[in-house]
């Protein structure tokens, strides 16, 4: 198991939190929260390791469209990038829900 | 009439497609859900990070507090995608937990009911001995609160329920199940792997669920309810099971009857499941002309 931590800049306040998926083969838990100030705060715990590349790819890419102010726990049992984002997608609904 | 069968069968909504979060609200009475210890409580099992297993924020288990049939009533569901439902010491404090301030608000002159969603392989391996004592405490919930209210479990699959919980299933008031369930004592592969594969051939699913399967279960009388996996049939049959209240008495009491019906078989000779049905009753007919 590898824990992995990225920053991102954030302009929005969020006012829900969030939980979405289930730590099962190839699937991944996301639990968003709001946070205070400028900042959007991820937390990874994934069971395959080495590849923090292709996690901070994909989360360029999710942080290139979203903008709130959250901290976001990722618990990981193998997702592939597609249900990664997928699943980050369903919480930020969830949250704007 | 095939037509309107395709019709029933693409209209129906899955239950077995429902993750435990979303099954635990199905059942209650709507609006009436409220979930105690949530994944934000973020009380996880502190054993698998440290063995390299990613842990879940509800340690995949559970706890929903509301009404069924307009009664109070706790749901607790195991994910049986997140380590396939296995029992740690903290999924299973939390269940036991659950039941014992439901048979606490009983004593309280508060009648409360619990429905377990069961989807396990009993025992998380990862906490070994912790979860065994967590089944063994269980069990003496269970035991606790079925004097009061009943206590349903329900198995829906595509897990099923087994080890240390098929026995747990075994105390409950009663017991549901859908045709794609499982519930047994041994898993197909423990029993290839101990007796080999003229045993029990694990990849044989015909077999398999003609032995573990609800269908036959409920043929046996060793489950109270036999549903379609429709989640407002589903969700009718526990409404239905709480309103029945406590039955006169359980199954596990009746030991003097089920003593007689393994006496009863013949264990010289190759069963058939569907045989199985009628040779397993068969005593309690002899007993009757008697």
């Amino acid at each position: 198991m590898e824990q992995l931590e990225f920053t991102y800049p954030a302009k929005r306040k969020v006012n829900k939190r969030a939980h979405v998926g289930v730590v099962g083969s190839g699937d991944l838990e996301v639990l968003l929260e709001p946070a205070e100030g400028e900042l959007a705060h991820v937390v990874i715990r994934t069971s395959v390791n080495g590849f923090s590349d292709t996690w901070k790819a994909v989360l360029d890419r999710f942080f290139s469209k979203y903008d709130g102010a959250v901290r976001i726990q990722i618990n990981d049992a193998g997702g592939t990038p597609g249900s990664v984002q997928l699943r980050l997608e369903q919480a930020v609904e969830a949250s704007e829900r | 009439m095939s037509d309107q069968r395709y019709a029933n069968f693409i209209n129906r909504q899955s239950f077995i497609e429902l993750d435990a979060r979303e099954r635990a609200v199905a059942l209650l009475d709507e609006g009436t859900a409220r979930e105690l210890v949530g994944p934000f409580d973020r009380v996880e099992s502190p054993w698998l990070a440290i063995q390299d297993v990613t842990p879940q924020s509800d340690d995949g288990c559970v706890v929903m507090k509301g009404k069924i049939a307009g009664k109070a009533a706790v749901v607790v569901a195991l994910e049986g995608a997140f380590q396939g439902g296995s029992m740690g010491e903290v999924s299973g404090e939390k269940m036991t937990a659950a039941l014992d301030l439901a048979c606490a608000d009983n004593e309280k002159g508060i009648p409360t009911s619990a429905v377990i969603l069961l989807e396990t392989g009993g025992v998380r391996l990862q906490e070994a001995n912790l979860g065994l004592a967590a089944i063994a405490e269980l069990m003496a919930s269970i035991l606790a609160l079925r004097k009061h209210s009943p206590v349903i479990c329900l198995t829906a699959g595509t897990v099923g329920c087994f080890g240390g919980m098929a026995l747990a299933a075994g105390l409950a008031s009663y017991v549901v199940m859908t045709r794609e369930a499982r519930l047994g004592m041994n898993g197909p592969e423990v029993i290839e792997q101990e007796n080999g594969v003229e045993e029990f051939d694990s990849s044989d699913r015909a077999l398999i669920w003609a032995i573990h399967g609800g269908e036959q279960r409920f043929a046996t009388g060793l489950a109270d309810a036999l549903v379609e996996d429709d989640t407002p049939r589903v969700a009718e049959a526990i409404r239905k099971l709480v309103l029945q209240g406590v039955p006169p008495v359980h199954r596990s009491s009746q030991v003097t009857l089920y003593r007689k019906r393994i006496e009863n078989l013949d264990s010289s000779v190759q069963w058939d499941p569907k045989e199985f049905r009628s040779l397993w009753l068969k005593g309690d007919a002899k007993e009757e002309t008697v």
